[in-house]
């Protein structure tokens, strides 16, 4: 069952980028097993490429070092040996994920101990972003994309600004973002991330229905999505991370430059360099004020 | 202060020249107190230092005896003469140190309520504000007569407010009727030969302002030559027998007259200002090709004016004045407006502000050079000119390396700062041990293939239901009317209670929020009556979302949770901020960060 490279544009045909958490650390402490989130997740994209002949999916690894394609349908080899047990899909996909969670390990081996537990999201996102960009210029028609990230492990504050980075120009390129959270606390980056690009946010009650999760909120293309009463988010978490110490916060002081954020004051902004202070705005506001009065 | 009370043997003087009354002046911290030696003299007394505003006194080395000035705020003043100059700077010191204690005091009063002066109009502007919004006047009603909010506070979040109504109350221009003065007919009796025209100060202004010649003639003759009456009958007459078209009648009577004939020869001055104008156009602009669309000269065209068609083909000079240039000019000057403000009735006066306004517009010779400039801008070659952008300070962005390697040290340090939350996320297991097991489940998943089925009945119908909860009851409600919102099914005063708690919430939050981080004792006190303001309005939430009928009662509180996890986070801030502020009160008191 290879897919056609698609050319043909038609509302109900989807790319379907999932962003797949593979954080050991996060699956190691979770109720929830890797098995069975795979199983659930491997009969999910299975109903995505059965919903339109033209659909196409592909699974990034989120880990924890690094991030990589693990599969791509249209290059999906057409091998139709089935071993018994799994479509081809599944153990393609199986195989990869083992030699990504063997390459990820060793990447971390040099890295010290003592880091949160995050997975490299600004990175999975951003190779997302990019596998689509190459889809928009390959051809006069395409499917339509879409991003899926189901995360578990917490946001890593440090990723903030790449994060946001990478959801803005998802917004620009009119990327939605769907995000299925399966951690313990809402992740504000998801919400925000879905809020700003018009995606869907949903973080499941009950995991071991993560399956009808996915295929309920997730798998209808954006054309039928605008006629469905989705569940609704309860709310978003909109606060910000500061650039200086990369922790979450309620207030704090913005460049009024570049606007970068910090939980201190600061004398020099470290993004742009502007320098804060009075003599600096004085001069400012006279040769505003300069510049002003001949127009009026 | 080492002496809480001055004693000196001084003189009093009422005046600089009186010779002085000997006695004792006594000054403590309130008061300062002259008694005479002689107990019978008049002048004892005690001013209180309050009321002394300012202190002069001679300079050691001058040829005057050392003499300290005191003036009080009634402009009276009290002059006492030492015995020395020592005396006098112990006085003198002493006076300016209760200055600058009372002074402080002020301050002080005045930094707990910066309450500021307003002028009548302000407050006048105010009150129109509130008067215009009812829902501004009832959160004013609320809030500062509560007593939750100063008056200064409320309004100084609403700034833009004040200024774009004051930016708007500039005055209008007053226009100018359109109408054209030269149709105002005179009114004959049919008797006489006699033929009146009325005349009023508006009538003459627009007289001025359209015809300059007559202005000029006006301010020239009247009133050294003749009176104002007789300039306006001739005026008159000039016009008549122009309406008359009795050319030939016209120039006699010019000729006869050359009083007259100012009014009726062509207007120069006017002439002149319209090649001014001229000047101030677009440079770029053939004008010459406009004038081929001039057929007035053409047989059978031409305007119909009282009756006649108007031939501007005449022959004589006089009659050049079309209807067309009239009307031209009429609406040059209608569309200039009234340009001057005088409101008078003697139109000497008129005339003469009216010359001046003039003046003023011509004196701007800047004008002649704007126009060069403007020609060169206009003839320009693109290419040849340097580029004229606003000037603007270049956006610096440092080297992006040295931003994402401070970023990454920074970071690093801080996850080393917080070691509890990587304990808490990874678990008992090492690195290494998580990702064995983790390559563990997907060689079992392997093995084992996938589940089947995925889920069971029973989980897939609870997910069913949790998937579609709020579902059909919004859509029953919402279906059928898509325009219908959730407060417009709620009884009237459900939702004007709503929307009121809504308003005060966000009108206290930004209060709130705003006086963070707290740096005066006056800011510490304001959160917290903002606080308690707060912390009411919360309760009446609470009350309304339990007393709103069981169907609505789901809606009400998808509605309400916002402003309450609002209120939630500033609450949450507050004590917060209050621990710290406890926690730090050892070294800091006062409230002060």
């Amino acid at each position: 069952m290879a897919s056609v490279p698609s050319k043909l544009y038609a509302d109900d045909v989807s790319l379907l980028v999932v962003l797949l958490d593979t954080n050991p650390l996060f699956w190691s402490s979770s109720s929830f097993s890797f098995s069975l989130f795979l199983s659930h997740v491997l009969a999910f994209l299975n109903s995505i490429l059965l919903l339109n002949q033209l659909n196409q999916v592909v699974v990034i690894a989120t880990g924890y070092n690094s991030c990589d394609y693990i599969y791509d349908s249209s290059l999906a080899a057409n091998q139709s040996v089935e071993n018994g047990r799994m479509p081809v899909l599944c153990a393609n996909i199986l195989q990869k994920l083992e030699e990504f969670l063997l390459k990820d390990e060793k990447l971390g081996k040099e890295e010290s101990k003592g880091r949160i537990a995050s997975s490299m999201l600004s990175g999975s996102l951003s190779m997302a972003l990019c596998y689509i960009q190459r889809v928009f210029r390959s051809g006069l028609l395409h499917p339509q994309p879409r991003i899926l990230c189901l995360q578990g492990a917490p946001d890593g504050p440090e990723q903030y600004v790449a994060v946001m980075n990478a959801i803005f120009s998802a917004q620009r390129s009119m990327v939605p973002i769907d995000s299925c959270y399966i951690g313990e606390h809402n992740s504000a980056f998801l919400q925000q991330a879905s809020y700003i690009t018009n995606g869907v946010y949903s973080k499941p009650q009950h995991l071991d229905g993560l399956f009808q999760y996915l295929l309920t909120i997730f798998a209808t293309d954006l054309h039928s999505r605008s006629f469905l009463q989705l569940p609704k988010p309860v709310g978003v978490d909109f606060r910000a991370s500061c650039f200086c110490h990369k922790s979450t916060i309620d207030l704090g002081y913005v460049c009024s430059v570049c606007l970068s954020i910090f939980c201190k004051h600061h004398k020099k902004c470290s993004t742009c360099g502007s320098v804060f202070g009075q003599a600096q705005s004085d001069v400012a506001s006279t040769s505003d004020r300069k510049r002003k009065t001949p127009d009026s | 202060m080492a002496s809480r009370q001055v004693i000196k043997r001084v003189k009093y003087k009422d005046t600089v020249k009186d010779p002085g009354t000997p006695g004792v002046l006594k000054m403590s911290e309130e008061e300062f107190l002259f008694m005479p030696h002689n107990p019978k003299s008049a002048s004892k007394f005690n001013v209180n230092f309050k009321t002394i505003k300012a202190q002069k006194n001679t300079k050691e080395g001058s040829d005057k005896p050392p003499w300290l000035n005191l003036s009080n705020n009634q402009g009276r003043s009290f002059i006492f003469e030492f015995e020395s100059y020592s005396d006098l700077h112990v006085c003198r010191d002493f006076v300016a140190k209760l200055h600058s204690k009372l002074g402080e005091t002020s301050e002080k009063s005045s930094l707990t309520c910066p309450d500021e002066q307003l002028s009548a109009p302000e407050v006048q502007l105010r009150i129109k504000l509130l008067k215009q919004n009812s829902e501004l006047q009832k959160l004013h009603k609320l809030f500062v007569t509560g007593g939750v909010l100063s008056e200064a506070e409320f309004w100084a979040t609403r700034k833009k407010l004040l200024d774009g109504d004051s930016s708007k109350k500039s005055k209008q221009r007053v226009g100018v009727k359109s109408i054209m003065i030269s149709d105002i007919k005179p009114s004959s009796d049919g008797r006489t030969n006699k033929i009146t025209f009325n005349l009023s100060s508006e009538v003459i202004f627009q007289i001025f302002a359209e015809k300059p010649a007559v202005h000029q003639a006006f301010l020239n003759l009247v009133p050294n030559k003749m009176t104002e009456k007789d300039f306006w009958t001739k005026y008159f007459r000039a016009e008549y027998l122009h309406s008359t078209r009795n050319a030939v009648a016209a120039a006699a009577e010019a000729a006869e007259d050359e009083e007259l004939a100012i009014f009726l020869k062509h207007d120069d001055s006017l002439a002149s200002e319209i090649r001014q104008k001229i000047r101030r156009v677009d440079p770029t602009l053939d004008m010459e090709a406009d004038q081929g669309d001039d057929y007035t000269h053409l047989p059978d065209h031409g305007i119909f004016r009282d009756g006649s068609k108007e031939l501007s083909e005449s022959p004589h000079e006089l009659s050049r004045r079309t209807l067309s240039h009239d009307i031209n000019r009429h609406a040059a000057v209608v569309l200039e407006g009234r340009v001057i403000d005088v409101e008078s009735e003697d139109s000497r006066k008129l005339a003469e502000a009216l010359a001046q306004s003039k003046q003023a517009d011509k004196e701007d010779e800047d004008a002649k050079l704007e126009r060069f400039s403007r020609t060169s801008l206009m003839t320009e070659i693109e290419d040849l000119q340097a580029p004229h952008d606003l000037p603007l300070a270049q956006l610096c962005i440092k080297n992006p390396r040295d931003y994402f390697d401070s970023q990454q040290a920074n970071a690093l340090k801080n996850s080393k700062d917080t070691p509890g939350r990587v304990e808490l996320t990874s678990g008992s297991l090492s690195t290494q041990e998580a990702y064995g097991s983790l390559r563990d489940s997907v060689s079992t998943l392997k093995a084992m293939g996938l589940n089947d089925p995925i889920i069971k009945p029973e989980v897939s119908f609870k997910v069913l239901n949790v998937l579609t909860h709020n579902i059909s009851s919004t859509k029953y409600h919402l279906g059928k009317n898509p325009g219908e919102s959730v407060l417009d099914r709620l009884p009237n005063a459900r939702k004007d209670d709503l929307l009121h708690h809504w308003t005060s919430i966000q009108e206290l939050l930004r209060h709130y929020w705003s006086s963070y981080p707290i740096t005066t004792a006056y800011l510490y006190s304001k959160v917290s009556r903002l606080k308690d303001a707060m912390s009411q309005i919360y309760q009446q939430l609470e009350e309304l979302k339990e007393t709103v009928q069981p169907e609505l009662r789901h809606q009400v509180s998808r509605l309400v949770r916002p402003m309450q996890q609002a209120l939630e986070a500033a609450f949450q801030h507050y004590d917060a901020d209050l621990q710290k502020r406890s926690a730090k009160n050892g070294e800091k008191p006062n409230g002060y960060v």
